[in-house]
């Protein structure tokens, strides 16, 4: 279970995130610019609070009072990002071993070929990412996050950079990952039909506050309000 | 028809003996002090920068004649490691190789410097979500990606070394088979009454071992470079 309740400020805008996560595909919903990002920035360690805690299956991540800050390389928190940051001069393969080798952790061909199927990422090994497509630059860089193996799977906004077919190529591999995998997720998207199909429970964010919390009941509310 | 004197091929050997050591041994340090410049944030970094890049601006004879009072054997410096470690500088080629060094030192660290701060910094991010501590995200993200940069400054800084004259003079003086390399060499020759052929030889052979060397480099660099993009 993810326990978030974090502030932050940036320059004018005030970043105030307080939800729980009980597991499954939680979404943080909400328009470009409502401080998703920062608040996945927060729990993976590499933005700090100005006051708060962060704590993940009782393990204390941040405590401003405790004066407790766990380095991003302790969190053992997967991050997907927007536009994959793959490592440029290593082969696919060296990319998904990364997390291993920096976790220290023996060589598990099994958990590889797993991960490797399920993204269906096997022909790509031997290249570079240079030489990937968008949408296969981001299921190898999902491949990489769950390789490392991960309390939780932050995935911020991973389709963004992608056009309508690729999108659709990934969405099914996601879902796969919600169910198969059995990682906590956190789910950045400003896309509602997106997030209708990955999302288990979703967290509203706007000008950086949350304004609600529930069931994905809520991104049909949101949708009907941009309609509107 | 390159019938080069034992003297000659002494002074090229010497020259690259002391442009490759000078070079080598100058890296660690380069590569920290560019790591600095690029990533630090310090009271006195305009200081470094500025003492860092002074033998690039100095006369180099400047640069000798402040490496002779200061590692010399009668300097403090040059005494307390001459009695305690047996290292000695002056008049040898160990000091040639620290002439060379400090004063290829601000092109080494330029090059090195620039790539470093055209990494893409959210790269080591992603290292360190992925487990990499400090040390490891240099090791096997900053460092590579630093690569075609750490290649051009070594060039840059071997070359340099190749052609240093007026601090290595200075420093070390100009003695056959100990301190005297290709340009001592060249300098001595054009002082003798119909010594021009034999320098001109020792000209031809530093074009030689210049223009190798850049080839050498550019490939190098091209390689790196094309590993990074996804070759």
């Amino acid at each position: 279970m993810l326990v978030v309740k974090a502030k932050k400020q940036l320059g004018d805008f005030t970043l105030s995130g307080s939800f729980t996560s009980e597991g499954g595909a939680t979404a943080l919903f909400g328009p470009s610019g409502a401080g998703k990002t920062s608040i996945i920035n927060m729990i993976a360690g590499l933005l700090r609070p100005d006051s708060g805690r962060i704590l993940l299956d009782d393990d204390v991540l941040f405590d401003h009072a405790a004066h407790i800050d766990v380095p991003v390389s302790r969190r053992r928190i997967g991050y997907v990002f927007q536009e994959g940051r793959l490592f440029p001069h290593l082969s696919v393969r060296h990319n998904l071993d990364y997390g291993r080798w920096m976790g220290g952790y023996p060589s598990d061909p099994d958990a590889f070929d797993h991960v490797v199927e399920l993204l269906d990422i096997g022909h790509l090994l031997g290249r570079r990412p240079g030489k990937l497509s968008g949408g296969e630059r981001q299921r190898v860089a999902v491949g990489r996050a769950l390789l490392m193996r991960p309390r939780l799977l932050l995935l911020d906004e991973p389709l963004a950079s992608l056009d309508a077919a690729r999108k659709r190529e990934i969405l099914p591999y996601l879902e796969r990952l919600r169910d198969e995998a059995r990682v906590p997720l956190i789910y950045v998207s400003h896309n509602a039909a997106e997030l209708r199909r990955i999302a288990t429970s979703v967290v509203q964010l706007e000008a950086g506050t949350v304004i609600a919390r529930g069931g994905i009941e809520l991104l049909d509310a949101a949708q009907a309000d941009m309609l509107a | 028809m390159l019938d080069l004197s034992p003297q000659d091929w002494t002074a090229v050997a010497l020259s690259l003996r002391v442009a490759a050591i000078s070079t080598v041994v100058a890296l660690p340090f380069g590569i920290a002090v560019a790591m600095l410049l690029a990533r630090g944030s310090f009271w006195g970094k305009s200081v470094l920068d500025a003492v860092v890049h002074l033998p690039l601006v100095l006369p180099p004879v400047v640069t000798g004649y402040l490496l002779l009072i200061s590692l010399g054997r009668r300097a403090p410096l040059g005494a307390f490691l001459a009695d305690h470690f047996g290292i000695v500088f002056s008049f040898r080629w160990t000091g040639a190789a620290v002439a060379c060094g400090v004063m290829a030192f601000p092109l080494l660290v330029r090059a090195i410097r620039l790539s470093i701060e055209a990494i893409d910094r959210r790269l080591e991010d992603a290292a360190a979500t992925l487990a990499a501590s400090r040390f490891w995200i240099f090791a096997t993200v900053t460092l590579p990606l630093a690569l075609p940069g750490i290649i051009a400054g070594m060039m840059l800084a071997f070359a340099r070394a190749l052609g240093e004259f007026g601090a290595t003079i200075t420093f070390v003086s100009n003695i056959p088979g100990e301190t005297q390399t290709i340009s001592a060499a060249i300098y001595t020759l054009i002082q003798v009454p119909g010594g021009d052929a034999d320098a001109l030889k020792l000209v031809f052979v530093s074009i030689v071992i210049c223009f190798a060397a850049l080839l050498a480099s550019e490939w190098l660099a091209r390689r790196a470079t094309a590993r990074l993009h996804g070759a």
